[in-house]
């Protein structure tokens, strides 16, 4: 056993192979520090080169890349308010906060060390369990994966935003979201518009992007400033590091939670974060600090996420099964280099699945270490006028959206679910409770009805299913106790008080027009393709309705639905920034990205930013270099326009 | 590749040799970058097969260009071939590889597919396989004991009525087995997940994946191995898979069972699908209106390819044991894979909607 535990880190320890182990972390280190990329962008970009290379080296490169990027990711989370990729959506929450206060050294040596804690656990999990996971993850049948969506739609109680229905409906509408395209148990397409884009379902980093990083982005130009009030860093550097060691259980149960979760094929690491958040919130005694900067915020998403990677490596080794987006994408690549993932990769090739681990620990802490060097150059970024900066991000999250199909239906996609998360983020209607029912929706319907369908509706009484349902009442407890403490996650409630009670009456009316919608849409459909549409249509739009009884009652007596961030603002709101990222998408579609992209820099450098054209040029070289060279090596063809219907263009403008 | 089969490739494109020279100058591709559209995502299996190929694609091509895959994922393999089939210039710098997700929403005749197979000529087909078992406990030995669970009703956990699991759901339906279909898995490996749960009671799995998964199931004891699907001969008949030569195909096992050869309109459409799914799963294409010259020169390319020593030696995970269909067998193995006869579509299709409320 030792002898091929050690066996395996000797062969990993060549020069070769820990250069090529260093390109997969540098490669991710970049892809996850720019917002939206993660590990799915960054292992398509790593494919084409594995062909021809020895199998350790192509795994610890590989490795080396999924290793670092929930760490990574953490930068523009914390800097920006942008999630980094979806793994790190809820430090944004507190991290975000933290380093508008001045303390982004903080947050992120907490959230590096907590990082890499947990990225050294999920190791240990994947060393200590990969003989014996077997069994453990086929306990897991489809009735115990739907108790567990019920579980991860338990914490929206936590996350509601300090008003319960005001939550729930958030959930309800990500949830029919979520239920865009095919119906698992018919294959019926619902909510599609008879579309072949929406007929797929809306990407999730398009829903992720959409709802939390363009509304940061919309609101952050209005102030004009840059993005940290203060020195940017501070000196928290060994402050952060105390932080984490002052919460060792919390790492321990984070870990926990993010390496079962992982293990566990068909959950998916998109909620990870948000389960550790909740649950760290659930567990603490003040509460009242989450959402505003409280350091414990940071640290349990971030000790989930990289543990999640050990753990979803188990059901990728062991069955062949792919625990998520890029976890599909590095069995391709064990494929490529003629390994078959399976049984004997916890026997025969043992010393394969030591590889991994081994490369995995040593990413973990290598990564952690260049993230810590970059930190402080990093974060420069944010004392640069933001409007210098929007340019740069908008054309990231754009770049990063359409990865989901390469087609302009993506940035269309993108800047209408932006324009949904700009206004629930202004009525405080929860976004992570939006985007935890839209990660859970279809698994939700999935797993309910392959239950039913499997052991009938006796499936409620499997042991585990009600270990599950235990903990998931637990959860739901703790949550409620919670969101008495009026925990906010669209900001404080104090200044959102509004005296007009007209806007925010209109978007509930519209809410509840959305969700009679729904109903009718879901009744079109047979009746398996019609239960969640109908069930989630009626919970949403009774909850929208209470909302709206009691935002009818007048500004003082609405109490908690009454949220409006524009009540005292002297502005004309973001709207103005909204129609320039509108106009750039409306520059798309007649010239295609790449023409638009440099004429939108031009312009906003020279109208928004008021530069010099010197530096206008710069800057929109610079972008446009970048772009090209990251489209190139992903073989990428930007989203073409009208001009390109008509007219064959040789690349990039094609 | 034999010499045998090289010459009669050179016997068929007699006509294009007439005029070497002319040819041999307008497929140089030297310095080029060819395009090889995957209308998936990276990480799938077409993905995978591409990614193997293309390197040995691109020793053999004329000029030795480069060989690069371009993923246009979407509207599960709609959206990037109905792109392709509009817009590729056909000049030999850009071409297509399909799978039988993309095939059969063509033989179904889905509204919105806009391309046709018809016009599109084939340079390379990849056949691949599977195995059909089931729990050992229904004391079913091999194929001609299924008869014992006819009254039983057998539980599938399928990736969706017009997903490849189509293929097993007629097979299922032609045997007269009672199975119900459990849909919304998303990949096989979860259906055999399932099955090892036991909340399926029947499943099959592709070679590869039953080679090393269920294998190990076999020796334990715990499932039966019931028939392979088999692959096409040279004359079109349905033959044992090479990776299971000692496994019934399924029309052997249906004669097993049923002591005479599967027939009729249920066969033809099964046939159909069955060609498109395994036997000819995965072909490649160049555009419509493409000059015969270039495809000559791509036929000949993926001939030579697949001949290659070295991707022999690394076939194993990605393309198996199937005999790969190149240079003139191509077209015929083509055709199985994307045509149906128009009763056999039909009677698919009233058999999907009345049956699963498929809406067409």
């Amino acid at each position: 056993m030792m002898d091929v535990i050690f066996g395996a880190l000797l062969e990993l320890l060549t020069p070769t192979r820990l250069m090529f182990m260093m390109l997969g972390v540098s490669v991710g280190l970049v892809i996850g520090v720019l917002p939206g990329l993660g590990g799915i962008a960054g292992l398509s970009l790593l494919l084409p080169f594995i062909y021809g290379m020895d199998s350790t080296s192509a795994l610890a490169m590989l490795i080396g890349l999924i290793a670092v990027i929930p760490t990574s990711d953490t930068f523009s989370s914390i800097l920006m308010g942008i999630p980094g990729s979806s793994a790190s959506q809820a430090t944004v929450l507190d991290g975000f906060p933290l380093a508008r206060q001045g303390q982004g050294a903080r947050a992120l040596s907490a959230a590096f060390f907590a990082s890499m804690l947990g990225g050294f656990f999920g190791a240990l999990v994947l060393t200590a369990s990969v003989m014996a996971a077997r069994p453990i993850i086929l306990l897991f049948g489809s009735a115990e994966l739907f108790m567990l969506t019920l579980f991860g739609l338990s914490t929206v109680a936590a996350l509601s935003g300090g008003n319960l229905a005001k939550g729930i409906a958030s959930a309800c509408l990500g949830l029919a979201f979520g239920m865009v395209g095919a119906a698992p148990a018919t294959g019926e397409y619902r909510m599609d518009f008879d579309t072949l884009y929406l007929s797929d379902g809306l990407p999730l980093v398009i829903v992720g992007l959409g709802i939390f990083a363009l509304p940061e982005l919309f609101n952050l130009l209005r102030g004009g400033g840059a993005i940290a009030q203060q020195n940017p860093m501070g000196t928290g550097w060994i402050q952060g590091i105390k932080d984490v060691l002052r919460n060792p259980w919390l790492v321990l149960r984070c870990s926990g939670i993010g390496a079962l979760i992982g293990a566990i094929p068909g959950i998916g690491g998109s909620v990870v974060d948000w389960i550790a958040y909740s649950h760290a919130m659930q567990t603490s005694k003040d509460a009242s600090r989450f959402g505003k900067g409280e350091i414990r915020g940071v640290i349990a998403p971030e000790s989930a996420n990289n543990a999640t990677q050990g753990g979803a490596l188990l059901p990728t080794l062991l069955f062949g099964i792919p625990g998520s987006g890029s976890m599909a994408i590095f069995l391709a690549g064990m494929i490529l280099i003629g390994l078959q993932p399976g049984p004997a990769m916890a026997d025969r090739d043992l010393g394969v699945t030591y590889t991994i681990i081994w490369s995995l620990a040593i990413a973990n802490f290598v990564g952690t270490l260049l993230c810590i060097l970059l930190a402080p150059g990093i974060a420069k970024l944010t004392t640069i006028r933001y409007p210098l900066i929007a340019p740069f991000m908008i054309m990231v999250i754009s770049f990063a959206a359409f990865q989901a199909s390469r087609s302009v239906y993506d940035l269309i996609a993108l800047f209408a679910v932006g324009i949904l998360g700009l206004f629930l983020r202004r009525f405080g209607w929860s976004r992570p409770a939006f985007l935890i029912g839209f990660v859970l929706s279809l698994g939700a319907e999935r797993y309910l009805y392959q239950a039913v369908q499997f052991s009938g509706w006796e499936f409620l009484t499997r042991p585990v299913a009600l270990i599950i349902l235990a903990l998931t009442l637990l959860s739901l407890w703790a949550g409620l106790r919670r969101s008495q403490a009026n925990v906010n996650t669209e900001g404080a409630a104090d200044e959102s008080r509004a005296a007009s009670m007209l806007p925010q009456l209109a978007f509930t009316a519209v809410l509840l027009a959305f969700f009679v919608w729904v109903l009718f849409e879901g009744l079109k459909n047979s009746y398996l393709a019609a239960l969640m549409p109908v069930v989630v249509a009626t919970v949403g739009g009774l909850s929208v309705l209470t909302v709206l009884v009691f935002q009818a009652r007048g500004a003082t007596a609405a109490g908690s639905t009454n949220f409006d961030q524009e009540a005292k603002a002297t502005d004309a709101g973001p709207w103005p920034f909204v129609g320039w990222a509108l106009g750039f998408l409306g520059l798309t579609l007649l010239l295609g990205f790449f023409a638009a992209l440099a004429l939108f820099f031009i312009a906003f450098l020279r109208v928004v930013a008021r530069c010099g054209w010197a530096q206008t040029l710069l800057l929109t070289a610079a972008a446009c270099g970048f772009i090209l060279i990251l489209a190139h090596s992903l073989n990428l063809i930007f989203p073409g326009g009208l001009l390109q219907d008509h007219y064959d263009l040789p690349w990039p403008l094609r | 590749m034999s010499l045998v089969s090289r010459r009669s490739l050179f016997a068929g494109s007699a006509a294009l040799l007439a005029a070497p020279a002319v040819a041999q100058r307008a497929t140089d591709f030297a310095g080029r970058t060819i395009e090889w559209v995957i209308p998936f995502a990276e990480g799938g299996g077409s993905d995978v097969w591409a990614r193997f190929m293309a390197p040995y694609l691109a020793k053999y091509l004329p000029g030795r260009p480069t060989v690069i895959i371009r993923n246009v994922p979407g509207g599960g393999s709609i959206t990037g071939t109905n792109d392709f089939y509009q817009r590729a210039r056909p000049d030999g710098s850009t071409f297509i590889g399909t799978s039988g997700s993309t095939q059969f929403p063509f033989l179904l005749g889905d509204r919105r597919v806009r391309y046709d197979f018809r016009t599109m000529p084939p340079v390379l087909v990849s056949p691949t396989g599977g195995v059909v078992y089931i729990p050992a406990r229904f004391n079913v030995a091999n194929a001609g004991e299924l008869g014992k669970v006819r009254e039983t009703e057998l539980v599938y956990g399928s990736q969706g009525a017009t997903s490849l699991d189509l293929v097993p759901m007629l097979a299922f339906n032609l045997l007269g087995l009672k199975v119900r279909h459990v849909f919304g898995m998303r990949g096989r490996g979860e259906g055999r997940l399932a099955l090892e749960r036991g909340e399926a009671t029947i499943d099959y799995q592709t070679s590869s994946a039953f080679l090393t998964q269920v294998r190990p199931m076999i020796q334990a004891g715990n499932v039966v191995p019931l028939f392979s699907w088999g692959v096409l001969d040279a004359q079109g008949n349905v033959a044992r898979d090479p990776t299971f030569p000692d496994l019934p195909h399924f029309v052997e096992a249906y004669e097993m069972m049923h002591g005479r050869k599967p027939s009729g309109v249920e066969y033809d459409a099964y046939f159909a699908f069955f060609g498109s799914g395994f036997a000819a799963q995965k072909p490649a294409m160049l555009p419509p209106r493409t000059p015969p010259e270039i495809v000559a020169a791509y036929r000949r390319a993926f001939e030579q390819a697949v001949a290659d020593p070295e991707l022999q030696a690394r076939k194993g995970e990605v393309l198996g044991d199937y005999e790969q269909a190149v240079g003139d067998n191509v077209q015929r193995v083509y055709e199985v894979a994307t045509t149906i006869t128009p009763e056999a579509r039909e009677w698919a299709r009233n058999f999907l909607a009345n049956n699963h409320n498929v809406r067409f």
